[in-house]
């Protein structure tokens, strides 16, 4: 069995999720080449081929492009499986290839139990097994979801890739880099965050209150964020900040997928939350069944004494 | 100009969820469903866009499913689209992001479309695939995940929201599809004038039958929901006690409560 790993180089520089493709190339049990639009001065540890096209020569992300050059080191390479990580370059290029071969998809792939392939569906309510019934599959696998084990080593074996045409029919302009952050929340050891269920801007107000009794730092979800009830550098989340507190308390967060994969790295995790079976009691190590807006005010009140 | 916007109807994601009897998807008894909700940032962008344009462009929109997919086409219209098209399918979960890419794009070939608009993902299955691929099938140019847009000259600049908080800008002629992400802009509700406007506007039926050329390439193994997690404690009860527990477990187990 044989996994092509796309490999991602951003705004000059290499992206550690490269070593999670590896991670899952060896519970997958194949054999790996790899793929890399980037630079040879930055190039992963990695003990095996590595199919590389120049970063100064094709640029940033372009996704046409990119599906070329992708499509030649399968043509290469014949591989069984080619596996992105599910990020803004993953689930942009994926389908792409897929559509090109004419080939099945699995996105954002969580688990591989019984050697199948595990994804979420329904806000991470329930899990589902996808099989392939082409001959050649792409998979995307979710951020976070499998970990490298060890120090990745090992030199790459560098073959050039190449294509004749780089025209591609979307252009790329920039990048825009994220809002000045006005708090830190990768160094807080206790972050208490607001989800949807607090439900007004007003309420996040509680949310506050409890994390500064405990000498902590406010956190959001997403849907928080764009209501524009706080702040983005709050945002906790695939699109927001990991973080790894001793403490974090999540207040009327159901646990997106998104968000999880933001705060699963925290010591201990604390939710609140009316629902029993929100997803956020997965991973919570206590999940207290309440009212928000009753449980909080008393918290604070309790930690403040 | 014509705009296509491509919207799915998706449970309330806050529903408890079970198991249909072939445990391959959920059972629909009991569960209320919406549109899902970055397909309702398409439909507002695609109107947005409309508006820009002195009310031109004519905006389709296209759902997939049984007839209560009609509820999610007769909001989208009351948002401001001309017509609908629903494509009729009560099977349409056993087809994969393959076969549902394919039928959509069935519907645009020769139809002119100028735009697509879609979510960039379903709340349900969220494959994230389908907008790419009908792109892909058409031979238009895509971008994905956006939380701007712009339309000038023919030329869309799309902000694509990336990782960490940072967003990349690409620009893409006509036709494109580009599929949206919370944050793009806020959907209108329908006022009542419109909702009774609404009513007049034709919703053409077409049977997936007709449209589906594709087999699948992914199926559904099983369904099941997640394995809870060992050692989690669950404190249900009065607040106080709910309180004294949870202090209790914080003073044993964490470091961060002052010493009270």
């Amino acid at each position: 069995m044989k996994a092509l790993l796309i490999a991602e180089y951003r705004q000059g520089k290499l992206l550690e999720t490269t070593y999670e493709l590896q991670a899952f190339a060896g519970l997958l049990g194949a054999e790996s080449a790899m793929v890399l639009v980037g630079s040879p001065a930055d190039l992963p540890k990695f003990a095996g081929k590595l199919y590389l096209a120049d970063v100064a020569k094709y640029g940033e992300y372009n996704p046409d492009l990119h599906k070329k050059l992708v499509l030649e080191a399968v043509a290469k390479e014949n591989p069984d499986y080619i596996v992105f990580v599910h990020s803004s370059y993953g689930w942009d290029l994926a389908p792409r290839v897929a559509a090109a071969l004419r080939i099945g998809q699995v996105s954002e792939v969580v688990g591989l139990p019984d050697g199948k392939f595990e994804v979420t569906c329904c806000n991470a309510k329930l899990r589902r097994t996808v099989a392939p019934k082409s001959a050649r599959t792409v998979v995307t696998i979710q951020a976070g979801a499998f970990s490298p084990q060890g120090e990745p080593q090992g030199a790459p074996q560098v073959e050039g890739i190449d294509v004749a045409d780089p025209a591609g029919k979307t252009e790329f302009v920039g990048y825009e880099a994220a809002e000045q952050k006005d708090v830190d929340l990768t160094r807080a050891e206790v972050i208490v965050s607001a989800g949807r269920g607090v439900g007004k801007k007003e309420n996040v107000q509680v949310i506050a209150q409890l994390a500064k009794a405990l000498g902590g730092e406010l956190g959001a979800s997403r849907p928080v964020v764009d209501a524009g009830w706080a702040p983005h550098s709050h945002q906790v989340g695939t699109t927001g900040q990991t973080v790894s507190p001793k403490l974090y308390v999540a207040c009327g967060i159901s646990g997106a997928i998104q968000h999880l994969a933001g705060m699963k790295m925290a010591d201990f995790i604390v939710a609140i939350n009316k629902d029993k079976d929100a997803p956020i009691g997965e991973i919570a190590d206590v999940l207290i069944v309440a009212d928000v807006l009753q449980f909080v005010p008393a918290m604070t009140a309790r930690c403040a004494r | 100009m014509k705009i296509l916007v491509c919207i799915k109807q998706v449970p309330d994601m806050e529903s408890r969820f079970k198991l249909n009897s072939e445990g391959t998807w959920y059972d629909e008894a009991d569960l209320a469903f919406r549109m899902n909700e970055y397909d309702e940032y398409a439909v507002e962008q695609a109107v947005q866009l409309k508006e820009q344009l002195g009310g031109e462009p004519e905006i389709t929109v296209l759902s997939m499913g049984p007839d209560r997919v009609v509820e999610a086409l007769k909001k989208a219209l009351a948002m401001g689209a001309d017509r609908a098209v629903h494509v009729k399918d009560d099977k349409y979960y056993q087809k994969d992001p393959w076969q549902v890419a394919s039928v959509i794009a069935g519907h645009a070939a020769g139809q002119g479309y100028d735009v697509v608009f879609t979510g960039m993902q379903s709340q349900d299955r969220g494959s994230a695939q389908v907008g790419v691929t009908v792109a892909e099938l058409l031979g238009f140019g895509c971008a994905t995940t956006l939380v701007g847009f712009a339309f000038d000259a023919g030329v869309i600049t799309a902000k694509r929201e990336l990782e960490g908080g940072s967003k990349g800008v690409v620009k893409l002629k006509l036709p494109a599809v580009v599929t949206c992400q919370l944050g793009l802009n806020t959907p209108r509700y329908p006022t009542l004038p419109n909702i009774m406007k609404a009513k007049k506007k034709e919703i053409l039926v077409q049977a997936v039958s007709e449209l589906l050329k594709e087999a699948e390439v992914t199926g559904t193994g099983g369904m099941y929901p997640p394995a809870k997690r060992g050692g989690g404690i669950v404190i249900e009860g009065e607040v106080n006690d709910q309180l004294d527990k949870l202090m209790g477990i914080l003073k044993e187990k964490t470091t961060v409560l002052r010493a009270a």
